[in-house]
């Protein structure tokens, strides 16, 4: 081999590995370290100074901060964190670098507004939040809608949340839905006909498929929490004409109580326990429901498919007919 | 006149297009377009803003930091290597190599230009499954924009680099072009101020070039439609203060001693 090649084979054995040398250490030190990623510092809190600093591409930096926002939510809620300091500031952030990010106001007050630990139990920021969006983007008709959900579910403040939708369904190409909403909060107030309406109307009025998915979900949740009670109310009847406790819903059909074995929002048979009460067949595939769960059973706000070491899996082998 | 300017853009254009500094800036402008497709799945429902915003800006960027590099080079070496006595020794005005330079480095521009875009939709069209959307037009006028951009940073670099070094050349390049993103800012600060120092910043910012009206690179990722007016006014004001500033580059560069 002449010197030259040699060099060359040597250098590059050394090269690589240096390089697979220094890449186990940060293994090694990440595992030492595992949070020495000062994610809860905000080194520039000022969004005017971000926006000089921007130098005209604050659209980018929007976007950066808005990206920064979802991880952040996502990091602390998969731990089950109950505090988001950082979630306020980085949305101010966000809208403020872009005033028409949309997408920030939407999530961002959603992320704020619930209740920990689905998000900070922020809603008088959350309101904010979207105050500010409707005054960046007038034409924005869905983010009254999203006004008018914290109003609801997190202020229970339901004239609030009519009021909102009203003024939302006044805006030019707004979904008709909005001023049915409206007018059903003005009649009705809380009512779970409204809860439904306005998760029909956040199905309605938006293009985005998760969004979608998730109004679907709770719509599924609210029919179950209608209809477990009224089953057990059925059961009850049952109950009291025969004096014993229905084993399965077939009996409960036979004696004309009901046309058919009732079946929850995902098509499988409700379960009607020895006690009386009615149980979903898989609570896993229905998440946010609050009724038709396992004694001591509780689910987290959202429900990531049996995430959590708290929910088990129902045993069929216990499981009576249906 | 026209033939030597034309030789004189078209020798420049092959000896920025040799420049291997040009290929690595434009493979990394194209990388970031593409890491931009990645970044957009961490993140909420802004996919398609996330690379308008991160490949307009990576044109932008990249094509300015090329306009420098290059422009300030353009004298100066000339100068370094003594082709410059030989150019002027034929019957080449001073007025005609400078303004042949000029365009040789924005033909230059453009033709990066061209392949950064190429790079550009071709991510927009994968991100939109093969299709365009309403709004995509608007992009080129935000491409056109940035190009306008490029000539007026082109004539500021020739400019200073027609009578300084070109290490000061691009620092004041880099300088003015910062402070050009604040022009509206500084213009903002003048109506506040009164007296001389107001008649001083009002001066300052009609000095320094305007690029913050040529950055409509947020607005058109959110679909927002550019008017007729500022499209003709960025036009004119952007030929209009080259012209001045290659002028300027003229008027220094004919009164220049090279013994």
């Amino acid at each position: 081999m002449n010197p030259r090649r040699k060099i060359t084979v040597i250098f590059v054995i050394v090269l690589l590995a240096s390089f697979a040398t220094s890449a186990w250490q940060t293994e090694a030190l990440q595992k030492l370290r595992p949070t020495a990623s000062l994610e809860e510092t905000l080194y520039i809190t000022s969004p005017q100074a971000l926006r000089r600093f921007s130098i005209g591409y604050s659209g980018l930096l929007a976007d950066i901060y808005w990206t920064r926002a979802v991880q952040y939510f996502g990091a602390k809620h998969v731990t089950g964190a109950r505090q988001f300091s950082l979630l306020g500031p980085l949305l101010n952030i966000t809208t403020a670098l872009d005033p028409h990010l949309i997408v920030a106001y939407e999530f961002g007050s959603t992320f704020l507004a619930q209740k920990p630990p689905g998000g900070a139990g922020q809603p008088d920021q959350a309101i904010a939040l979207v105050e500010q969006g409707i005054r960046e983007n007038p034409t924005a008709s869905h983010l009254y809608v999203d006004l008018a959900f914290i109003y609801y579910f997190e202020k229970n403040d339901y004239d609030s949340a009519a009021k909102a939708m009203e003024e939302g369904s006044k805006i030019p190409g707004s979904h008709p839905f909005m001023k049915i909403v409206a007018a059903s909060l003005f009649q009705r107030g809380n009512d779970q006909q409204n809860a439904r309406l306005l998760w029909r109307s956040i199905l309605q009025t938006t293009n985005d498929k998760m969004t979608q998915e998730n109004a679907l979900k709770h719509l599924r949740a609210l029919q179950v929490d209608a209809e477990v009670p009224e089953l057990e109310k059925i059961a009850g009847i049952f109950r009291q004409r025969t004096g014993k406790q229905p084993t399965n819903f077939k009996e409960l059909v036979q004696a004309g109580l009901l046309p058919g074995i009732p079946l929850d929002p995902i098509g499988n048979p409700y379960r009607l326990m020895p006690d009386g009460r009615v149980e979903v067949e898989d609570y896993f595939a229905l998440p946010f429901i609050k009724k038709g769960l396992p004694p001591g059973q509780e689910l987290s706000i959202f429900d990531f498919s049996g995430s959590k070491e708290t929910a088990k899996k129902p045993d069929s082998s216990k499981a009576p007919n249906p | 006149m026209i033939n030597r300017i034309s030789a004189i853009t078209y020798n420049t254009f092959r000896e920025a297009v040799r420049d291997r500094v040009l290929y690595n800036l434009i493979f990394f402008a194209i990388l970031i377009i593409g890491a931009a497709l990645l970044l957009g799945q961490i993140t909420i429902d802004i996919e398609r803003i996330f690379l308008i915003n991160m490949g307009l800006t990576a044109i932008s960027i990249f094509g300015v930091v090329i306009a420098i590099f290059i422009g300030i080079g353009l004298v100066s070496k000339e100068i370094e290597k003594k082709t410059l006595y030989a150019i002027l020794s034929r019957p080449v005005r001073r007025w005609e190599f400078i303004i042949g330079k000029v365009f040789g480095l924005v033909m230059t521009l453009v033709v990066n230009t061209f392949f950064m875009g190429i790079a550009f939709f071709a991510a927009l069209l994968l991100l939109s499954y093969y299709r365009f959307q309403h709004g995509d037009g608007l992009l080129l006028i935000a491409i056109y924009f940035i190009i306008l951009q490029f000539i007026m940073m082109t004539s500021l670099a020739i400019l200073f680099s027609s009578f300084s070094s070109p290490i000061l050349s691009a620092v004041l390049s880099f300088a003015l072009y910062i402070v050009g993103s604040f022009a509206q800012d500084l213009r903002g600060m003048a109506a506040m101020t009164h007296g001389g120092l107001g008649w001083l910043l009002k001066s300052v910012a009609y000095l320094v070039p305007n690029f913050a009206s040529l950055n409509v690179i947020t607005s058109v990722s959110h679909g927002q439609a550019i008017s007729g007016a500022v499209f003709a006014h960025n036009t004119l004001y952007a030929l209009l203060y080259s012209i001045a500033l290659v002028a300027g580059a003229v008027l220094i560069f004919e009164r220049r001693n090279f013994k």
